[in-house]
């Protein structure tokens, strides 16, 4: 087996006395999409803190392209290619559509201050590129129109929309999605799920995502992990998962 | 309807020339109130000047940076002292300094008037820089405490360090130097260099910190150092300003730099509206033009056969009650924490034509 792009090694969060998780381990080959789920409270957003750098893990380790990254800083680990979307939709509510997405272009720029002050050479050449990136992204997730409106004015749905167009402009190799069809109705869930494929195989991506909608993930991700409690309890295919008495108990509170 | 459609690269440069042409008639006006004008007004228009500089770089580090702090009346203490210092013939500071005399390198250097400016900012800057460090490991409450903490610590230092900065004497005899080319020179500068910065990738950067830290650094963005950058970048040109205010007023003493100053700021950023440059260079002319205009209220005058005694402090009172207008009905501020846009005020022109026609 080649070596995964991502793979997790007995993950642990403590909050004082409390364990919020505890032994995650999870990988994520190259172009695959994998599911975290779990009942309210398991511990998954935690999980997806913990590795890009919000939340000190207390044991355990991360790595990315066989490179430990377990104590970096969140910039660090998003700019090696780390991209994430918020449960709680987290936009910079203030800047426009366009601007949101610019703004993950930050950590890839090569001029200086100085030379965004005087304005010359690279300055206007990479703040073109950088447009055109945002243009091309906001035109992949449909959000086109709305490119010069304040992000807070959007409705839910392109939020979440705009939510992903944004990390995708930090050309990451592995994507996190929290909670990503959250308050869509089926046929929004069934067209960004097709989006989601499709942004897979056009950029090459690999996909963590957390859910609660089942038929969303049963469709769409190639292996699950389930946590309950903060322990991981199974792990498999969607069929595998679909069977297993530890995680209907765990859904059905047994 | 748009009659014409325009490419955006034709309306940067239509901007570009307009905006040029209105530079050059500020500077057609202050060469006629050079000439035209009394020393009083002329003093005004400096201070203008210079409070347009402290607070369009305050507000990149509060309002772009979101980064509540209450540090410039320090910035600018140090910028004044460290100007004037430069200035002063060796002469003038043996005459001033009469409790302890000058430490021996300040007491022979003398600059000339620009290069003190310059050494001013840079100092300012790297002590924002070096301050940095401690200070924005903390957020929120606790930052304004600690730049609060810390413009006290310079009062503190600025009266007691006597064989730098004379104590609470004060520096006398500083020469003149602040002209309104200087003044309104270093405005444009400031205003440009703002803008620029807040327009670039820097100042996107800056505003994602202020809307949400956590999202910015998950978009790997280095929230401590886009904070750092904000601060000493403003820093630069508040010690620039401070050296300008010393030459204006040529006597300077520590009283001069209380939390008064930083206050009165952080008002002419609140009504600007934070984070709205063209708001906030409205509200520091207002503010400073309407202070020195409403002295009016405290002079006794006859109005309609009534006369009026005047009462000292009025002016205040009415300011503090504009800042509770502003705050009721205006609480983004002036521009609505909008940027002037030479495309709003066509479009706003047009529309008022086209009212006006109706009417007729």
């Amino acid at each position: 087996m080649s070596d995964p792009l991502f793979l997790v090694r007995g993950l642990t969060v403590e909050f004082g006395g409390l364990t919020a998780l505890s032994g995650l381990d999870m990988e994520v080959n190259p172009g695959e999409i994998v599911g975290l789920i779990g009942p309210n409270g398991a511990g998954k957003t935690t999980a997806f803190n913990a590795i890009t750098g919000i939340v000190r893990p207390s044991a355990g380790r991360v790595y990315f392209r066989g490179t430990d990254i377990t104590h970096w800083s969140p910039p660090r680990i998003a700019s090696a290619g780390i991209a994430r979307t918020f449960q709680s939709i987290r936009l910079y509510d203030d800047l426009t559509v366009a601007e949101n997405v610019m703004v993950a272009s930050h950590s890839a720029i090569s001029y200086t201050f100085l030379e965004a002050i005087v304005g010359l050479g690279r300055f206007s050449r990479e703040e073109r590129r950088i447009q055109e990136k945002a243009e091309r992204l906001l035109d992949l997730m449909g959000l086109t129109e709305f490119a010069r409106e304040r992000a807070s004015s959007l409705p839910y749905g392109s939020q979440r929309k705009l939510e992903v167009a944004r990390a995708l402009a930090l050309e990451p190799s592995l994507l996190l999605l929290d909670e990503p069809v959250a308050g869509m109705n089926p046929a929004e869930t069934m067209e960004f799920s097709n989006l989601l494929r499709k942004i897979r195989e056009d950029l090459d991506l690999s996909i963590a995502l957390i859910e609660h909608d089942m038929g969303f993930v049963m469709k769409i991700c190639h292996t699950i992990t389930v946590i309950d409690h903060g322990i991981p309890i199974a792990r498999g295919a969607p069929g595998e998962i679909k069977t297993n008495e530890q995680v209907i108990a765990a859904y059905l509170g047994e | 309807m748009e009659s014409e459609a325009r490419s955006p690269l034709q309306h940067k440069t239509r901007d570009r020339v307009l905006t040029l042409l209105s530079v050059g008639a500020l500077f057609a006006f202050l060469w006629y109130a050079d000439h035209h004008f009394s020393p009083y007004s002329i003093r005004i228009l400096n201070n203008i000047a210079i409070f347009i500089i402290l607070a369009v770089s305050y507000n990149l580090i509060n309002g772009v940076t979101g980064q509540f702090s209450l540090e410039p009346n320090a910035f600018v203490a140090v910028g004044a002292y460290t100007s004037a210092l430069l200035t002063l013939s060796p002469e003038e500071k043996i005459r001033s300094f009469i409790i302890e005399p000058i430490v021996w390198p300040l007491s022979e250097i003398s600059v000339s008037f620009p290069v003190s400016l310059l050494c001013a900012g840079l100092l300012t800057a790297l002590m924002a820089l070096l301050m940095s460090i401690p200070v924005f490991r903390v957020r929120g409450d606790y930052l304004a405490i600690v730049t609060l903490g810390f413009g006290e610590v310079i009062q503190v230092v600025a009266n007691n360090l006597v064989s730098i900065t004379n104590g609470p004497l004060g520096l006398k005899g500083l020469h003149p130097h602040t002209t309104l080319w200087w003044s309104w020179g270093f405005c444009v500068l400031t205003v440009f260099s703002v803008v620029r910065l807040v327009r670039s990738s820097y100042g996107r950067a800056m505003q994602a910190v202020r809307e949400d830290e956590t999202a910015a650094q998950a978009m790997g963005i280095n929230a401590f150092r886009t904070k750092t950058l904000a601060f000493t970048f403003s820093a630069f040109f508040e010690g620039v300003a401070g050296g300008l205010l010393a030459h204006l007023i040529t006597t300077i003493s520590p009283s001069l730099f209380t939390f008064f100053l930083t206050f009165h700021l952080l008002i002419i950023i609140v009504v600007g509206g934070l984070g709205s440059t063209t708001g906030v260079v409205v509200a520091a002319a207002l503010f400073t033009w309407g202070g020195e205009f409403l002295r009016i209220v405290e002079e006794p005058t006859t109005i309609f056969g009534y006369y009026y005694e005047g009462i000292p402090g009025m002016r205040m009172v009415i300011l503090s009650l504009l800042l509770i207008v502003v705050m009721l009905f205006a609480r983004r501020g002036l521009m609505g924490g909008k940027e002037f846009s030479w495309q709003a005020l066509i479009d706003w022109t047009g529309r008022l034509i086209a009212l006006a026609k109706r009417c007729v």
